[in-house]
């Protein structure tokens, strides 16, 4: 799972309102390296909730993204580098999403999150 | 080598897996027949709930793949065995997609709100008895309760919701399923569709719908829950009298 995903990701539990961004306990992480396309970047960074994607880059062990941005760093190759490595390249492999509300905890396996929720959590 | 759709010999397999059919072949077709429309499209955010296999969301990812390099593909099934194959076939293809076990877009929906450009759906479709709807296992890809509708109607709003202003929807219907009601719920939304491929086999007849929000349609239903009283209202609110005439009226 990359962190664009986790950044698409909040608790899906009935009657939760803070669910997001899920918390990242980190068992694997993986680096599978990819183009960098700076116009998909762009268009990702307005998408991103920013903080939640640091947070997620320093629970896989990865620390250098700037705490807070704005726009004109998209004009920097190094923090493009950077903000794709974070958002693309780094893979949870092994671990689990836990809702910063509830502390249910949703496993994932093989890189792939188990969303589905239990029949009195709908 | 590269394929312009998923190569059946590739795509893996599970007892528990619904196996690629011909209605996964009619909506591989359906995107195959619009693919001129969708380079055009350039969609940055395809998702498929419902992966099964993994066919759709790799054929779809294969046809892009040279002239849309840059499209982010979540797939999603709630059945495990699924995800887990899709995985495999996507791999054997060598193109890539993020997998997500939950039922329909469940935990995206927050947070996709209104970016998805693509969604493509071969829904569990066959009329069945209520209670076989969401069963787990292979089951779940067929089941669709009264009219095969109990998922179709469920996926409609969802998809209203996390579809982009330009957003398509791709979606495979049997005549069973009332696709032309679904169409007419789908306008009452603002949504154009157009049947992109229709197949009839020995055992159903296939239509695969796609559907776009067209600015020359009023959305006039909020919520489809109650389709009789709430026609009558807005019917009612169209009278000028009605509204100049009373003005302690919410209508």
């Amino acid at each position: 799972m990359r962190l664009l995903t986790h950044n698409m990701l909040s608790c899906n539990i009935k009657g939760v309102t803070n669910g997001f961004p899920l918390i990242i306990e980190a068992e694997k992480v993986l680096e599978k390296p990819v183009d960098l396309n700076p116009d998909f970047l762009r268009n990702m960074f307005h998408k991103v909730e920013w903080k939640a994607l640091v947070d997620a880059a320093k629970s896989l062990g990865y620390s250098e993204l700037p705490e807070s941005v704005d726009p004109a760093m998209l004009e920097s190759p190094e923090f493009l580098h950077r903000f794709h490595h974070a958002l693309l390249e780094l893979h949870l492999e092994e671990g689990a999403l836990v809702c910063p509300e509830t502390g249910r905890k949703f496993p994932v396996n093989k890189g792939i999150p188990n969303m589905l929720l239990h029949e009195d959590e709908v | 080598m590269s394929y312009r759709t998923a190569q059946i010999r590739l795509v893996s397999s599970h007892p528990e897996v619904y196996e690629p059919c011909d209605d996964s072949f009619a909506l591989v077709d359906a995107l195959l027949a619009d693919l001129t429309n969708l380079l055009e499209h350039k969609p940055s955010l395809c998702i498929e709930v419902g992966c099964g296999s993994g066919y759709v969301i790799t054929s779809l990812a294969l046809m892009l793949k040279e002239k849309v390099p840059d499209t982010y593909y979540v797939a999603t099934d709630m059945n495990p065995d699924a995800v887990r194959v899709t995985r495999e076939t996507l791999e054997a293809h060598g193109v890539d997609a993020e997998l997500i076990i939950t039922d329909i877009v469940s935990g995206l929906e927050k947070r996709l709100e209104g970016l998805v450009d693509v969604m493509v759906v071969n829904p569990p479709y066959v009329p069945t008895p209520e209670d076989e709807v969401g069963k787990s296992g292979i089951a779940s890809a067929w089941a669709g309760g009264e009219d095969g509708r109990a998922v179709i109607d469920r996926i409609l709003p969802i998809a209203d919701t996390m579809l982009s202003e330009r957003g398509w929807l791709y979606l495979v219907t049997l005549t069973a399923n009332n696709p032309s009601q679904i169409c007419r719920q789908m306008r009452e939304r603002g949504y154009a569709s157009r049947i992109v491929v229709q197949r009839s086999t020995d055992e159903e007849s296939l239509h695969i719908i796609k559907f776009w929000r067209d600015p020359e349609i009023r959305p006039s239903l909020k919520e489809t829950t109650a389709p009789n009283s709430e026609s009558l209202l807005s019917q009612f609110s169209r009278f000028s009298f009605w509204k100049g005439g009373n003005s302690g009226g919410s209508l």
